[in-house]
């Protein structure tokens, strides 16, 4: 692993963002929209339903913290499909550049995403709503990271499928996450699910997370039974997708894929 | 004879029930260039491929400086580069930025005064701030090239550098190739559909077709032994009997 190949990377995305409006624009409107339409509803339950305590926290903390993990899982799969769009696949795997550094490339791009977004959404939260997301106390920085290292699992997940089936699957780096907020249970507690869906929910090191978060917030108990899991699950999950990365990265190599991913 | 800087045995690539090489062996000796002649799907670029590590040989090996590509890639390839009509860069980046990445990636020192040899090189030292994609396609193949030389290769592979260039610029890229050649040593692969190119650049030519090499040596020895009168002569002979 050469620091020189993954900042090189890292710095050839930055380029990029420097010189793209729409680029930037793609990470900040989203998040953006979610809080103001969130937001709204939030409020709006909040005057109607005032024997649910804590719904503001619940909403927003849970929108935010959601967005954590969707552009962590972004940073990576956008970076690996940037390469796709500028033919620029060959470029970097015919150097030096080892497929690890690659992933730790796109690692490190996802947290400055993921910064990027938090700081505006935390910030026009409390512009907006007078909600301060830091009331979850200092619990919030183990969650965050797990949070990331959980989109990263999904992002590298993606990756490998967009890789190994072509461009025509690039939609998944859009929608692949969607198909987990169900089973993290970012806006209801688990215990809503039908129990055989509780059963799988628990193998998801986000829905650990944002129970935790809950528990936080109605108990004041640092809940560290689900960090441990989630931290388990997460460090689990990673190991195996990077091995299945490495996995596919082989098989397109041995099939020819790698060369005509982009065609 | 000095030893080969790179070693082709037994190489062979299946795709499926398709046979892409067909246990092809060819060497190039230290500041040799290499033609490597055929018809489209002969297999020249998935050769090309094999040999940067791209696509895995289903049989064979690439032996470069002495040692095995499958399990020394990172040292080989840090000595190798190449260049492509069929590979663009990263289009929304300046020339300088493209350049500075790729010079990053193979950990080079001193980067802006290479970056600045190169583009002085291939005459685009005012091209420097322009954003790649409002290059021309000449100054988009000699951006290809200088990112090519940028990191003093050893060998250099160049799948039809000069296609789709106007007949003036082909001819500086050529001219360039052979003072690097000179100036540095360098070792190169080459192919081309352009048979003129192929007899003013190569040192020896391999003639692929299907995959398997049915001649190689000099561009006389493969002319004289076909009967023909010069390589695009026997270039359509051979192309036809397929």
């Amino acid at each position: 692993m050469k620091i020189h190949r993954i900042s090189a990377l890292v710095q050839r995305h930055l380029f990029l963002y420097r010189r793209s409006l729409p680029r930037l624009m793609e990470i900040f409107y989203w998040p953006f929209l979610d809080l103001v339409v969130w937001g709204f509803i939030t409020m709006y339950l909040m005057r109607h339903q005032g024997e649910l305590p804590g719904v503001v926290t619940f909403f927003l903390g849970a929108l935010i913290l959601w967005d954590v993990l969707f552009r962590a899982q972004q940073g990576i799969t956008i970076s690996f499909l940037e390469e796709i769009w500028a033919r620029n696949l060959m470029n970097l795997f015919a150097s030096p550049l080892t497929p690890g550094e690659f992933l730790a490339a796109t690692m490190v791009l996802s947290i400055f995403k993921v910064t990027a977004v938090a700081v505006v959404m935390a910030t026009c939260a409390l512009v907006f709503y007078d909600y301060n997301v830091f009331i979850i106390g200092l619990s919030l920085i183990p969650f965050v990271l797990n949070l990331i290292i959980a989109g990263w699992i999904i992002g590298v997940l993606t990756t490998s499928i967009i890789m190994r089936f072509g461009q025509e699957a690039e939609v998944l780096a859009w929608g692949m996450v969607f198909l987990f907020q169900p089973i993290s249970c970012v806006f209801y507690p688990i215990e809503i699910l039908p129990k055989w869906l509780q059963a799988i929910a628990w193998g998801n090191p986000a829905a650990h997370i944002f129970e935790g978060m809950r528990g936080v917030l109605n108990t004041s108990v640092f809940p560290a039974e689900h960090l441990a899991w989630a931290m388990g699950l997460n460090l689990l999950y990673l190991v195996g997708m990077i091995g299945w990365f490495h996995h596919t990265f082989n098989v397109c190599k041995e099939q020819g894929l790698l060369v005509r991913v982009g065609e | 004879m000095p030893a080969p800087i790179l070693d082709v045995r037994n190489l062979t690539k299946r795709f499926g029930e398709a046979l892409a090489v067909d246990d092809i062996s060819f060497e190039i000796r230290p500041g040799e260039i290499l033609g490597l002649l055929g018809p489209n799907g002969a297999g020249k670029t998935t050769t090309i491929q094999m040999l940067l590590g791209l696509v895995t040989p289903t049989a064979g090996s690439i032996r470069v400086f002495g040692l095995d590509l499958a399990t020394h890639r990172e040292e080989i390839l840090q000595q190798v580069n190449f260049s492509s009509t069929y590979i663009s860069m990263p289009y929304s980046l300046t020339v300088e930025e493209n350049l500075w990445v790729v010079a990053k990636l193979y950990g080079m020192r001193d980067v802006q005064r290479r970056i600045d040899e190169v583009l002085k090189k291939v005459e685009m030292e005012d091209s420097r701030a322009k954003v790649t994609r409002r290059l021309s396609s000449g100054q988009m193949t000699r951006l290809a090239l200088a990112k090519a030389i940028l990191t003093e290769p050893k060998i250099l592979f160049l799948d039809e550098p000069t296609a789709s260039l106007d007949p003036d610029i082909a001819h500086k890229i050529r001219a360039l190739l052979k003072e690097v050649r000179r100036s540095a040593g360098l070792s190169v692969l080459y192919t081309s559909h352009n048979m003129k190119e192929m007899e003013e650049m190569s040192d020896r030519i391999i003639f692929l077709q299907k995959g398997r090499i049915v001649a190689q040596g000099t561009a006389q020895e493969i002319t004289q032994r076909f009967g023909q009168r010069d390589l695009e002569d026997v270039f359509l002979k051979l192309a036809r009997e397929r």
